[in-house]
Protein backbone atom coordinates (compact mmCIF):
# COMPACT_ATOMS: atom_id res chain seq x y z
CA UNK A 1 0.00 0.00 0.00
CA UNK A 2 2.41 2.58 0.82
CA UNK A 3 4.95 1.27 -1.69
CA UNK A 4 2.22 2.09 -4.39
CA UNK A 5 1.04 5.59 -2.52
CA UNK A 6 4.78 6.13 -3.50
CA UNK A 7 4.55 4.84 -6.89
CA UNK A 8 1.91 6.88 -7.95
CA UNK A 9 3.22 10.05 -6.17
CA UNK A 10 6.41 9.64 -8.25
CA UNK A 11 5.08 9.07 -11.41
CA UNK A 12 2.82 12.64 -10.39
CA UNK A 13 5.75 14.13 -10.28
CA UNK A 14 7.14 12.80 -13.51
CA UNK A 15 4.20 13.68 -15.41
CA UNK A 16 4.80 16.56 -17.75
CA UNK A 17 1.99 19.05 -17.15
CA UNK A 18 3.31 18.31 -13.32
CA UNK A 19 6.39 19.19 -14.01
CA UNK A 20 6.24 22.62 -16.53
CA UNK A 21 4.00 23.85 -13.42
CA UNK A 22 6.47 22.68 -10.77
CA UNK A 23 9.18 24.54 -13.10
CA UNK A 24 7.95 27.34 -13.10
CA UNK A 25 7.41 27.82 -9.97
CA UNK A 26 11.16 26.58 -8.77
CA UNK A 27 13.19 28.13 -12.02
CA UNK A 28 13.14 31.62 -10.11
CA UNK A 29 14.68 30.23 -6.98
CA UNK A 30 17.54 27.75 -8.26
CA UNK A 31 18.40 31.04 -10.73
CA UNK A 32 18.40 33.22 -7.90
CA UNK A 33 20.33 30.67 -5.67
CA UNK A 34 22.71 29.95 -8.62
CA UNK A 35 23.61 33.81 -8.79
CA UNK A 36 24.48 34.61 -5.04
CA UNK A 37 26.66 31.19 -4.90
CA UNK A 38 28.56 32.02 -8.02
CA UNK A 39 29.43 36.07 -6.72
CA UNK A 40 30.55 34.09 -3.00
CA UNK A 41 31.95 32.00 -4.94
CA UNK A 42 33.79 34.09 -7.23
CA UNK A 43 34.73 36.62 -4.56
CA UNK A 44 36.51 34.51 -2.52
CA UNK A 45 38.35 32.68 -5.51
CA UNK A 46 40.15 36.34 -5.99
CA UNK A 47 40.64 37.26 -2.21
CA UNK A 48 42.12 33.88 -1.23
CA UNK A 49 45.83 33.42 -1.01
CA UNK A 50 47.72 32.03 -3.27
CA UNK A 51 49.36 28.58 -2.89
CA UNK A 52 53.13 28.18 -2.21
CA UNK A 53 53.93 25.91 -5.46
CA UNK A 54 51.13 26.96 -7.91
CA UNK A 55 51.14 30.54 -7.28
CA UNK A 56 48.18 32.57 -8.49
CA UNK A 57 47.25 29.14 -10.34
CA UNK A 58 45.34 27.88 -7.62
CA UNK A 59 42.75 30.14 -9.16
CA UNK A 60 42.17 28.71 -12.01
CA UNK A 61 41.14 25.00 -9.44
CA UNK A 62 38.19 26.52 -8.84
CA UNK A 63 36.52 26.84 -11.74
CA UNK A 64 38.22 23.62 -13.49
CA UNK A 65 37.41 21.30 -10.82
CA UNK A 66 33.74 22.18 -10.33
CA UNK A 67 33.49 21.92 -14.32
CA UNK A 68 35.17 18.45 -14.48
CA UNK A 69 32.50 17.11 -11.36
CA UNK A 70 29.99 18.36 -12.93
CA UNK A 71 30.71 16.62 -16.50
CA UNK A 72 30.88 13.47 -14.84
CA UNK A 73 27.66 14.18 -12.36
CA UNK A 74 25.84 15.31 -15.67
CA UNK A 75 26.90 12.09 -17.55
CA UNK A 76 25.69 9.96 -14.44
CA UNK A 77 22.24 12.16 -14.23
CA UNK A 78 21.92 10.86 -17.90
CA UNK A 79 23.13 7.54 -16.88
CA UNK A 80 20.05 7.35 -14.50
CA UNK A 81 17.44 9.09 -17.17
CA UNK A 82 18.68 6.01 -19.70
CA UNK A 83 17.27 3.62 -17.26
CA UNK A 84 14.08 5.47 -17.16
CA UNK A 85 13.48 5.45 -20.73
CA UNK A 86 14.43 1.90 -21.32
CA UNK A 87 12.88 0.38 -18.40
CA UNK A 88 10.03 2.76 -17.60
CA UNK A 89 9.89 4.12 -20.84
CA UNK A 90 9.12 6.76 -19.55
CA UNK A 91 8.91 10.09 -21.79
CA UNK A 92 10.11 12.49 -19.50
CA UNK A 93 12.93 10.05 -19.08
CA UNK A 94 14.09 10.63 -22.62
CA UNK A 95 13.64 14.51 -22.67
CA UNK A 96 16.16 14.53 -19.49
CA UNK A 97 19.02 12.35 -21.09
CA UNK A 98 18.30 14.52 -24.64
CA UNK A 99 18.21 18.32 -22.33
CA UNK A 100 21.55 17.40 -20.54
CA UNK A 101 24.25 16.26 -23.36
CA UNK A 102 24.65 19.57 -24.46
CA UNK A 103 24.92 20.92 -20.46
CA UNK A 104 27.63 17.89 -20.42
CA UNK A 105 29.72 18.78 -23.36
CA UNK A 106 29.51 22.55 -22.23
CA UNK A 107 30.83 21.43 -18.76
CA UNK A 108 33.50 19.36 -20.31
CA UNK A 109 35.25 21.46 -22.40
CA UNK A 110 35.75 24.37 -19.59
CA UNK A 111 37.23 21.41 -17.42
CA UNK A 112 39.19 20.94 -20.66
CA UNK A 113 40.54 24.16 -21.41
CA UNK A 114 40.90 25.45 -18.24
CA UNK A 115 42.94 22.46 -17.42
CA UNK A 116 45.12 22.97 -20.07
CA UNK A 117 45.68 26.70 -19.36
CA UNK A 118 46.74 25.49 -15.98
CA UNK A 119 49.31 22.72 -17.10
CA UNK A 120 50.80 25.21 -19.49
CA UNK A 121 52.93 27.32 -16.63
CA UNK A 122 52.22 24.02 -13.96
CA UNK A 123 53.87 21.04 -16.10
CA UNK A 124 54.96 22.91 -19.42
CA UNK A 125 52.50 21.44 -21.67
CA UNK A 126 49.44 22.01 -23.01
CA UNK A 127 47.87 18.63 -23.02
CA UNK A 128 49.19 15.43 -22.51
CA UNK A 129 47.69 12.14 -23.87
CA UNK A 130 47.57 10.77 -19.88
CA UNK A 131 44.85 8.53 -18.75
CA UNK A 132 43.07 11.64 -16.82
CA UNK A 133 43.34 14.01 -19.62
CA UNK A 134 42.17 10.99 -22.51
CA UNK A 135 39.17 9.62 -20.81
CA UNK A 136 37.65 13.27 -19.93
CA UNK A 137 38.46 14.11 -24.13
CA UNK A 138 36.57 10.46 -24.74
CA UNK A 139 33.90 11.84 -22.16
CA UNK A 140 33.83 14.86 -24.66
CA UNK A 141 33.35 13.41 -27.73
CA UNK A 142 30.65 10.77 -26.20
CA UNK A 143 28.60 13.65 -25.40
CA UNK A 144 28.80 15.15 -28.53
CA UNK A 145 28.42 11.89 -30.56
CA UNK A 146 24.76 11.54 -28.29
CA UNK A 147 23.97 15.21 -29.63
CA UNK A 148 25.00 13.88 -32.97
CA UNK A 149 22.54 10.51 -32.96
CA UNK A 150 19.44 12.72 -30.63
CA UNK A 151 19.92 15.51 -33.86
CA UNK A 152 20.08 12.72 -36.68
CA UNK A 153 16.69 10.80 -35.73
CA UNK A 154 13.62 12.29 -36.61
CA UNK A 155 11.24 9.84 -34.55
CA UNK A 156 12.30 11.45 -30.90
CA UNK A 157 11.16 8.34 -28.51
CA UNK A 158 12.83 5.92 -31.24
CA UNK A 159 16.07 8.68 -31.02
CA UNK A 160 16.12 8.28 -26.95
CA UNK A 161 15.89 4.45 -26.96
CA UNK A 162 19.70 4.38 -29.01
CA UNK A 163 20.88 7.13 -27.55
CA UNK A 164 20.03 5.90 -24.16
CA UNK A 165 21.59 2.33 -25.01
CA UNK A 166 24.41 4.57 -26.17
CA UNK A 167 24.79 6.40 -22.58
CA UNK A 168 24.80 3.33 -20.70
CA UNK A 169 27.68 1.40 -22.99
CA UNK A 170 28.71 5.25 -22.48
CA UNK A 171 28.75 5.40 -18.91
CA UNK A 172 31.78 2.62 -18.11
CA UNK A 173 34.03 6.11 -19.36
CA UNK A 174 32.86 7.72 -15.61
CA UNK A 175 34.63 5.28 -13.04
CA UNK A 176 37.72 5.42 -15.84
CA UNK A 177 37.64 8.65 -15.58
CA UNK A 178 37.45 8.41 -11.38
CA UNK A 179 40.22 6.31 -10.49
CA UNK A 180 42.65 6.94 -13.69
CA UNK A 181 44.94 8.42 -11.35
CA UNK A 182 44.92 5.59 -9.48
CA UNK A 183 45.10 2.94 -11.79
CA UNK A 184 47.67 4.37 -14.18
CA UNK A 185 50.39 6.39 -13.66
CA UNK A 186 49.79 10.05 -14.78
CA UNK A 187 51.11 13.16 -15.07
CA UNK A 188 47.45 14.64 -13.57
CA UNK A 189 47.61 14.52 -9.47
CA UNK A 190 45.24 12.22 -7.62
CA UNK A 191 41.91 12.87 -5.79
CA UNK A 192 42.83 15.74 -3.41
CA UNK A 193 38.74 16.34 -1.87
CA UNK A 194 36.67 13.55 -2.51
CA UNK A 195 38.79 10.40 -1.36
CA UNK A 196 38.88 8.12 1.61
CA UNK A 197 40.25 9.55 4.57
CA UNK A 198 39.32 13.53 3.33
CA UNK A 199 40.23 16.25 1.67
CA UNK A 200 44.11 17.40 1.68
CA UNK A 201 43.96 20.78 0.80
CA UNK A 202 44.01 23.54 2.73
CA UNK A 203 40.37 25.26 4.16
CA UNK A 204 42.06 28.37 2.03
CA UNK A 205 41.53 26.55 -1.24
CA UNK A 206 38.35 24.52 -0.02
CA UNK A 207 35.95 26.96 0.66
CA UNK A 208 35.95 28.86 -2.57
CA UNK A 209 36.23 25.34 -4.12
CA UNK A 210 33.09 24.03 -2.58
CA UNK A 211 31.08 27.37 -2.80
CA UNK A 212 32.25 27.68 -6.93
CA UNK A 213 31.15 23.65 -7.00
CA UNK A 214 27.37 24.17 -5.51
CA UNK A 215 27.50 27.11 -7.48
CA UNK A 216 28.39 25.21 -10.50
CA UNK A 217 25.67 22.03 -9.44
CA UNK A 218 22.82 24.74 -9.15
CA UNK A 219 23.89 25.81 -13.00
CA UNK A 220 23.78 22.91 -13.75
CA UNK A 221 20.30 22.02 -12.35
CA UNK A 222 18.40 25.67 -13.44
CA UNK A 223 20.00 25.06 -16.98
CA UNK A 224 18.66 21.30 -16.71
CA UNK A 225 15.29 21.87 -15.91
CA UNK A 226 14.91 25.19 -18.35
CA UNK A 227 16.08 22.75 -21.50
CA UNK A 228 13.82 19.74 -20.22
CA UNK A 229 10.99 22.57 -20.31
CA UNK A 230 11.86 23.81 -23.87
CA UNK A 231 11.99 20.19 -25.10
CA UNK A 232 8.91 19.42 -23.84
CA UNK A 233 7.37 22.43 -25.63
CA UNK A 234 9.21 21.61 -28.21
CA UNK A 235 7.22 17.73 -28.47
CA UNK A 236 4.03 19.27 -28.18
CA UNK A 237 4.06 21.73 -31.07
CA UNK A 238 5.25 18.80 -32.99
CA UNK A 239 2.12 16.99 -31.83
CA UNK A 240 -0.05 19.83 -32.52
CA UNK A 241 1.42 20.60 -35.93
CA UNK A 242 0.67 17.21 -36.48
CA UNK A 243 -3.18 17.52 -35.48
CA UNK A 244 -3.72 20.49 -36.92
CA UNK A 245 -2.01 18.88 -40.43
CA UNK A 246 -4.33 16.61 -40.43
CA UNK A 247 -7.43 18.18 -39.45
CA UNK A 248 -6.60 20.62 -42.56
CA UNK A 249 -6.34 17.11 -45.11
CA UNK A 250 -9.49 16.22 -43.89
CA UNK A 251 -11.22 19.34 -44.23
CA UNK A 252 -9.62 19.55 -47.77
CA UNK B 1 49.98 38.54 -10.24
CA UNK B 2 51.95 35.60 -11.76
CA UNK B 3 50.41 34.04 -14.51
CA UNK B 4 47.96 36.48 -14.88
CA UNK B 5 47.20 35.53 -18.96
CA UNK B 6 46.71 32.22 -18.04
CA UNK B 7 44.00 32.88 -14.96
CA UNK B 8 42.16 35.79 -16.70
CA UNK B 9 42.09 33.93 -19.96
CA UNK B 10 40.34 30.50 -17.46
CA UNK B 11 37.38 32.96 -16.09
CA UNK B 12 36.84 34.39 -19.59
CA UNK B 13 36.70 30.91 -21.81
CA UNK B 14 34.42 29.67 -18.43
CA UNK B 15 32.43 33.08 -18.69
CA UNK B 16 32.28 32.42 -22.48
CA UNK B 17 30.80 29.43 -22.20
CA UNK B 18 28.95 29.59 -19.45
CA UNK B 19 26.94 32.40 -21.02
CA UNK B 20 26.40 30.65 -24.09
CA UNK B 21 24.82 27.91 -22.49
CA UNK B 22 22.86 30.18 -20.53
CA UNK B 23 21.63 31.86 -23.58
CA UNK B 24 20.96 29.29 -25.58
CA UNK B 25 18.83 27.40 -23.27
CA UNK B 26 16.79 30.82 -22.36
CA UNK B 27 16.62 31.71 -26.02
CA UNK B 28 15.33 28.38 -26.92
CA UNK B 29 12.79 28.40 -24.10
CA UNK B 30 11.48 31.50 -25.09
CA UNK B 31 11.08 30.69 -29.02
CA UNK B 32 9.11 27.41 -28.35
CA UNK B 33 6.50 29.38 -25.90
CA UNK B 34 6.48 31.95 -28.92
CA UNK B 35 4.97 29.24 -31.27
CA UNK B 36 3.22 27.50 -28.67
CA UNK B 37 1.87 31.33 -28.11
CA UNK B 38 1.15 31.71 -32.03
CA UNK B 39 -0.25 27.73 -32.14
CA UNK B 40 -2.57 29.08 -29.56
CA UNK B 41 -3.69 31.88 -31.56
CA UNK B 42 -4.36 29.82 -34.65
CA UNK B 43 -6.70 27.90 -32.50
CA UNK B 44 -4.58 24.55 -32.46
CA UNK B 45 -4.98 23.17 -29.10
CA UNK B 46 -3.74 19.75 -27.42
CA UNK B 47 -6.81 17.67 -26.57
CA UNK B 48 -6.34 18.12 -22.69
CA UNK B 49 -6.37 21.91 -22.90
CA UNK B 50 -9.29 22.08 -25.55
CA UNK B 51 -13.12 23.14 -24.11
CA UNK B 52 -14.61 20.11 -23.63
CA UNK B 53 -17.90 19.91 -26.64
CA UNK B 54 -19.32 16.80 -26.63
CA UNK B 55 -21.09 15.00 -24.12
CA UNK B 56 -19.58 13.46 -21.47
CA UNK B 57 -19.11 9.32 -21.86
CA UNK B 58 -17.85 7.99 -19.06
CA UNK B 59 -18.66 10.78 -16.15
CA UNK B 60 -16.79 8.66 -13.77
CA UNK B 61 -13.28 9.74 -15.79
CA UNK B 62 -14.79 13.35 -15.88
CA UNK B 63 -15.08 13.25 -12.23
CA UNK B 64 -11.05 12.17 -11.94
CA UNK B 65 -10.22 15.47 -14.08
Amino acid sequence: MTESLAITKFSDLANPTRFLSLASRLLPWMGGATAIFFVVGLYLAFASEGDYQQGETVRIMYIHVPAAWLSMMCYSVMALSAIGTLVWRHPLADVSHKAAAPLGAAFTLIALITGSLWGKPMWGTWWVWDARLTSVFILFLMYLGIIALNRAMDDPSKAARVSAVLILIGFVNIPIIKFSVDWWNTLHQPASVIRMGGPTIDGEFLRPLLVMAIAYTLLFFTLHVMAIRSEIWRRRIATQRRVAARMASRES
Amino acid sequence: MSHAFYVYSSYLVALAITAIAILWTWADGRARQRELAELEAAGVRRRSAAPRTSPVENPKEAASE
